[in-house]
């Protein structure tokens, strides 16, 4: 048998010892997906796009950046202005972040249009949300390296939120800082988490992931089963293989990204305070407040619902209540029918709600507090709520439309 | 039960033992890496006590002091400022500091030793934000303003109802050195 081994070449020597063409096949040449996925089925792969680019930004960063509270500022400075294309690599990281989160949400959006998180797909939607999770703390950490105002006080409004937890709270965030404010230690273990920690979640739980998604396939925009109707090779008639085809879709994808994507680096990587914000070009100085402190965009939905709340304890539980909630999405929704398409009138509206409530949240959460404003953010934690009691309420009859059998 | 000279009760006991020693052994190794994060010898020595003497402060004015890395701050309250104490109490969620932190000798109407002068930590009970000090009305409202989710304080540190922060802003131990030096960090001789 080995002797066959000069035949086949350099690839058959490995495949001997590594199935390197055995991962190849059943994750890109004959991983079959559904041939009608459309505009919204870009994202996955942008996702691991803007991972690898955030890594390898990332890395770069750390050769020039100091985890020290008297440097930390003065070295993002120093990346900005004296180290040859440093503004670059933290423009590309800084705007990365955010899209990572425009692209993070249009592609739970997805999921949620589509039904990708029913059945059998839950843990795909588990492993996502846990994803979702380890990138916010991931975001978090990262803001506050740069050690300006917005650093300093929007990490001491997050880290005091577990000292809203009865008993053990003060405890827990004497603990979580290293010192009786945020500091120096806070800064040094954050670092440590923000670039090794994290990350190594983060690649774990892409990696379970994707091996989810290609054990029970991909969902597609009809919400049909393409594994029900196999040819004799057991190949199903509704499916391509991904590559090329979908590895050349997914280049355009790619493409058009980096074209709106190189627009913001270049021409607006503050986007006007949302992405990288005024105060925080400002050192941390702990005895003064910004006049308005409110974190970057992709955790204002959830700091207004925080606010809505005029209890502590109450706001905070709501606060990761509204995280939580998406977990167990798969099992609230009792519908059989997946896609948009199918489902009743009452989904869309239901699901309608929930984008409005949810832009509407992110708005407010941006802006100072004032009655009326405090108002609309209640009504709109209603509406986000109001989307998983919907759900849970509507699919128990839910009057669907027929499904086809087949994607035409 | 044994089948093929496999006792299976006795290897799913050995087992469970393997499992639980392990799990008691790795907890136990846990501990010291947990332990890393508390806060080091040298934050928990920062927090000795700090000396400010008040006697060129004006009326009416704030000065911020650092203990613990935390604003602590002291205002001389004139007899305008006095009056608004007792004409708020009824808008107050804990008027008289029953639910709030502060030594027995700072819990009365004026939250303080003198009450000329309030000595108070500037960090908001609710999310740990530092309230501005508006000593005029604005808005129709004078006091402690905190930015970050809107809390307000009486001149006094005592927190209004409806609003997020659930208690008084704590008073720090301290006491008159003389009579123109604050010590802010320990009671005084008891």
């Amino acid at each position: 048998m080995s002797n066959d081994n000069t035949d086949k070449g350099l690839l058959g020597w490995v495949d001997e010892r590594f199935p390197l063409t055995k991962l190849w096949e059943e994750h890109i040449s004959k991983y079959y997906a559904p041939k009608n996925f459309n505009f919204w089925y870009f994202f996955g792969s942008l996702n691991l796009l803007v991972l690898i680019l955030q890594i390898v930004t990332g890395i770069f960063l750390t050769m020039h950046y100091k985890p020290d509270g008297a440097q930390a500022f003065i070295s993002v400075e120093h990346i900005m202005r004296d180290v040859d294309w440093g503004w670059l690599i933290r423009y590309l990281h800084s705007t990365g972040a955010s899209a990572f989160f425009v692209v993070v949400y249009l592609h739970m959006f997805r999921g949620l249009m589509y039904g990708s998180y029913q059945k059998p797909r839950e843990l795909i939607w588990v492993f996502g949300m846990f994803i979702f999770l380890a990138l916010m703390a991931e975001a978090f950490m990262g803001y506050l390296l740069p050690w300006g105002q917005m650093s300093f006080w929007g990490a001491q409004v997050i880290i005091s939120l577990f000292g809203a937890i009865p008993i053990i709270g003060d405890d827990l965030t004497l603990w979580i800082r290293g010192d009786f404010v945020i500091s120096d230690a806070t800064l040094n273990r954050f670092f440590a988490l923000h670039v090794i920690a994290v990350p190594l979640v983060l690649i774990m739980l892409v990696v379970m992931h994707i091996i989810a998604l290609h054990e029970v396939g991909s969902n597609n925009p009809e919400g049909i089963e393409i594994k029900k109707h196999k040819d004799v090779n057991g190949v199903p008639l509704d499916g391509i293989p991904f590559h090329p085809y979908y590895t050349v879709k997914d280049i355009v994808g790619v493409v058009s990204f980096l074209i709106l994507f190189c627009g913001v680096v270049f021409f607006m990587p503050e986007m006007g305070g949302y992405f990288l914000e005024h105060a925080n070009f400002i050192p941390a100085n702990p005895f003064k407040t910004p006049e308005h402190i409110a974190p970057v965009w992709y955790f204002t939905p959830f700091y207004a619902i925080l606010r809505a709340v005029p209890h502590k304890l109450s706001g905070v539980l709501a606060m990761f209540g509204a995280i939580a909630v998406l977990f167990v999405l798969p099992w609230l929704d009792r519908g059989k029918v997946h896609s948009i398409r199918y489902r009743a009138n009452s989904f869309k509206w239901l699901l309608a709600m929930l984008v409005i409530s949810f832009i509407g949240l992110g708005y407010l959460g941006a802006l100072p507090p004032t009655e009326l404003r405090t108002f609309f953010a209640r009504v709109f934690s209603l509406g986000y709520f109001g989307f998983f009691l919907g759900i849970w309420w509507i699919s128990k009859n839910e009057k669907t439309k027929p499904v086809p059998e087949r994607i035409l | 039960m044994s089948s093929d000279g496999v006792d299976n009760n006795r290897r799913r006991f050995l087992s469970a033992a393997t499992v639980v020693v392990g799990a008691v052994g790795v907890s136990a190794v846990a501990v010291p890496f947990l332990k890393t994060w508390s806060p080091s010898a040298r934050a928990r020595s920062a927090g000795a006590p700090v000396e400010f003497n008040i006697s060129k402060m004006e009326p009416g004015q704030q000065v911020i002091v650092k203990w613990r890395g935390k604003p602590v701050w002291i205002v001389r309250r004139d007899t305008n400022i006095l009056a608004t104490l007792s004409s708020v109490e009824s808008e107050l969620s804990d008027p008289s500091s029953d639910a709030s932190i502060q030594p027995e000798y700072a819990k009365n109407e004026v939250r303080s030793i003198k009450p000329e002068y309030l000595v108070v930590e500037g960090v908001c009970t609710h999310l740990g934000c530092s309230p501005t000090y508006q000593p005029e009305v604005v808005a129709g409202f004078q006091g402690f303003f905190c930015p970050c989710h809107g809390s307000k304080f009486d001149f006094a540190g005592r927190v209004y109802s409806g609003v997020p922060a659930p208690t008084n802003l704590p008073v720090p131990p301290y006491y008159y050195v003389s009579n123109d030096v604050i010590r802010i960090g320990e009671d005084g001789a008891a």
